[in-house]
């Protein structure tokens, strides 16, 4: 009983911890936390994706991806693979 | 070596670098390449009070770091003080209404020590999201000389220009490490020493830089960079976690600097800053953004045929008109038939492009400028990406439709080197415009003009049919490629997307001069080489035969009673059979018959290498019409008239034209192409790959389409 418990905690803590930037609907905000690749995330910082910046879902292509983010004050496109390595809260 | 100093703009993407360089230089502008990489470089030369300077734009980027070849020059420029364009002083241009990102790259370059000027650009634009910056307090917190400038209607501009003369003059040269903005150097102190001493360095930001990235310096030997990896090794110098951690440390502290000098007031219009979304909810839709797409594509096109037609036409009888008249006052001799029927003649055929390549281009700048291109780029990215190109990959692909090698350089801006590659590779099967007039001339001949429901002319949609053959078989063959290359180089498409802009017709007018002169000075140079080699070829032959040639045609004249100019059209046809590209055309005759093609057909498909167009010139003279100012009506009958010697039927029967087009729509029959793609991959494999597989393709798809319709 009590490990299940724990069990379920952490999995919908690990459920939790890792949402995306990919997994927003347009409109939706959130706060980017840390990066899952090391190579994209470097791109990324220079782009202003920095830790603690909010970011808003802006538009989602007609195909579904790419999808364009507001960070920084500025439109940002990325693909949902690349968005998916953004992990926020 | 550097006679006047060197000023650099270096900026963001979309911060008006460009802008600024052309108000700068105005029409004192030069393009070129740098050596040894085919980055486009643009200088020019700015006049003031005390004397000259020389400007240059580099290529835009977000960082020192480089994500593509474009962007790598700025860092092997400004970490190299022995390279002749190293500046003097760096002008950093950055976008007031994006401040934050935009000075992220100045403090980078601010850290390497060079002498900078801040131009901050866009001011208007901040103003309408309700930006308002304090210029003094900036200037102090950076401890920079701060401009603000307005480069579209020129604001500022001037105070820039004093702001340059004031330094030269007083050359105060900053003490290199005044204060780094983010100080590298506390990580890894013992590296960066033992950097700063082996290559002789003054500044611990520029050791810093060769810690992360010398080893891709190109002007470091091999030798420097083992030396170099040896010391990085040593000290277990973590490059990316390292670059992250430096990057967020500069945004932090730009947050600090932007916190003091930035206020946000009511914006001036909302309604502005709405229009981008406004204009977005239909351009981005899922059915409208691409009817608008579409909608935009037919008006290039429809545009690039009606428009071009009257200048190409112009170009074309001046041309014939100067050989008449050179041939008219010169003597006759072999020299003057190489001006005029090679030279000349090679000439005409590049320049009588220029319309076509001007209007597309003219159209390509307006939708970058106005920065629909990028939504172009996004709606399109995912269904490129299923064939193994880019989003990016539109800009080549829609080029291509003009000509084949400017579209190939503008592939640059694809990072990945994947998709650039199979971009390279299959744009010149988007049907260029040399290609046109053999297409008229072949439908024209097989196919009847009628309209198809009253409404469409069934001739325009065989040509329509052929461009959408091309570029299905361009998707077809990237997916193919897909397959077949494998790379682990990750695939970016993080890219801006600018909002909306009035385009500034001056950008416009100066791209298009670019792109003309790039066709005209990498594409043109091929043409005219190939084109005298050809007149060589087709003008020359094993001497015993050409005598009796020219003999059999007089003889044969007097019995047909010629008129002077049939006999000569006569004697031309009789030498080009016998010449060594008749020859040559004889010897490939077995070679191109599963296809229904002859000797004749044989010796043009030879010189349309010079470039496709020079189909028609040859076919003209072989049917003895003469090679100018023939109505392509004549041609047309003669084509017509032809006989096929085996059938005893009509030579030019449908289903020879369809094979023909086919043949023309897929084969690399282009030298300055081939050319083009060497320079831009650096491999002599890729072109001859690209050759064999393309003229691989028109030879099989030619063969099936004749025997099918035979």
């Amino acid at each position: 009983m009590e490990m299940s418990k724990l069990f379920s905690w952490r999995k919908k803590k690990i459920k939790n911890k890792n949402k995306s930037v990919a997994d927003l609907k347009p409109g939706e905000k959130a706060v980017i936390t840390h990066f899952e690749d090391e190579i994209m995330s470097l791109k990324l910082l220079e782009m202003g994706c920095v830790p603690g910046s909010e970011i808003q879902l802006k538009y989602v292509a007609p195909l579904g991806d790419p999808i364009c983010i507001l960070i920084a004050g500025y439109n940002l496109t990325l693909r949902l693979d690349e968005a998916s390595t953004i992990l926020i809260q | 070596m550097k006679n006047i100093p060197v000023i650099a703009l270096v900026g963001n993407p979309n911060s008006g670098k460009s802008t600024l360089f052309n108000q700068l230089t105005g029409l004192k502008q030069k393009t070129g390449n740098f050596p040894g990489v085919t980055v486009d470089k643009r200088t020019g030369t700015l006049k003031l009070n005390d004397f000259n300077v020389e400007i240059m734009d580099l290529p835009g980027t977000y960082s020192l770091y480089p994500k593509s070849l474009d962007e790598k020059i700025v860092i092997d420029i400004l970490a190299n003080p022995a390279d002749d364009y190293h500046p003097d002083l760096v002008v950093v241009v950055a976008d007031a209404s994006n401040l934050k990102r935009n000075l992220l790259l100045f403090t980078e370059i601010k850290d390497l020590g060079l002498p900078v000027i801040l131009a901050v650009n866009m001011v208007d634009v901040a103003k309408q999201h309700g930006l308002s910056i304090n210029f003094l307090q900036l200037s102090k917190e950076v401890n920079t000389p701060v401009v603000s400038i307005n480069a579209r209607n020129g604001d500022g501009i001037s105070l820039l220009k004093f702001q340059i003369n004031k330094f030269f003059l007083e050359k105060q040269v900053e003490s290199n490490d005044s204060g780094f903005f983010v100080k590298t150097s506390d990580s890894h102190g013992e590296l960066i020493k033992n950097i700063k001493e082996q290559f002789n360095l003054q500044n611990d930001y520029l050791a810093w830089q060769y810690a992360q990235q010398g080893d891709k310096f190109y002007f470091l030997s091999t030798l420097q960079k083992n030396i170099l990896s040896a010391l990085i090794q040593k000290s277990g110098f973590q490059s990316n976690a390292l670059q992250a951690g430096e990057t967020v440390a500069r945004y932090m502290l730009i947050g600090g600097i932007i916190g003091k000098i930035q206020r946000f007031i009511k914006p001036e219009s909302e309604i502005k800053d709405n229009l981008t979304q406004q204009i977005d909810k239909i351009l981005l839709h899922r059915v409208w953004g691409y009817v608008a797409f579409m909608v935009v594509l037919f008006l290039i096109f429809q545009s690039i045929f009606s428009f071009a037609q009257i200048p190409m036409d112009l170009i074309d009888s001046g041309v014939a008109n100067l050989s008449d008249f050179l041939k008219s006052v010169l003597p006759n001799s072999p020299l003057v038939n190489l001006l005029t029927d090679g030279i000349i003649a090679g000439i005409g055929g590049v320049v009588v492009f220029i319309p076509q390549i001007a209007i597309l281009f003219a159209f390509i700048s307006v939708l970058e400028e106005s920065g629909y291109m990028s939504r172009v780029m996004f709606i399109m990215d995912k269904l490129m990406r299923k064939f193994g190109l880019n989003g990016k990959s539109v800009v080549p692909l829609i080029s291509g439709v003009a000509c084949a090698v400017p579209a190939i350089m503008a592939t640059r801006s694809i990072d990945n080197f994947k998709e650039r590659l199979i971009t390279i590779f299959v744009t010149p099967l988007m049907s260029c415009s040399a290609r046109i007039p053999v297409y008229t001339i072949l439908i024209a001949l097989v196919v009847p003009e009628k309209s198809i429901w009253g409404l469409f002319n069934l001739q325009g949609l065989v040509l329509m049919a052929l461009y959408l053959i091309g570029f299905i078989a361009a998707i077809f063959s990237a997916w193919i490629l897909k397959i077949l290359l494998k790379t682990k180089e990750k695939s970016y498409f993080i890219m801006e997307l600018p909002t909306y802009k009035m385009p500034k017709w001056k950008n416009v007018g100066y791209t298009i001069v670019e792109k003309v002169r790039a066709f005209v000075f990498e594409a043109g140079k091929v043409i005219v080489a190939v084109s005298i080699v050809l007149w060589v070829l087709a003008s020359y032959g094993p001497a015993d035969e050409m005598k009796r040639a020219e003999e059999n045609a007089i003889s044969q004249s007097k019995q047909l009673k010629l008129s002077d100019i049939e006999l000569e059209n006569q004697i031309a046809s009789k030498k080009l059979e016998v010449s060594y590209a008749g020859h040559f055309g004889k010897f490939i005759e077995p070679g191109i018959k599963p296809l229904g093609y002859d000797w004749k057909i044989g010796i043009a498909l030879i010189t349309s290498f010079a470039a496709r167009e020079v189909f028609v010139g040859t076919v003209s003279t072989i049917y003895s019409l003469g090679q100018s100012n023939e109505a392509s009506d004549t041609l047309k009958h003669r084509m017509k008239a032809e006989i096929n010697p085996e059938t005893g039927m009509r030579m030019y029967t449908p289903a020879l034209a369809f094979s023909l087009l086919i043949f023309y729509a897929f084969a690399m029959q282009c030298f300055s192409t081939l050319a083009t793609v060497y320079r831009e991959t650096k491999k002599l494999k890729y072109s001859i790959i690209q050759f064999f597989y393309m003229t691989g393709l028109a030879y099989v798809s030619a063969f099936i389409v004749y025997q099918l319709m035979k």
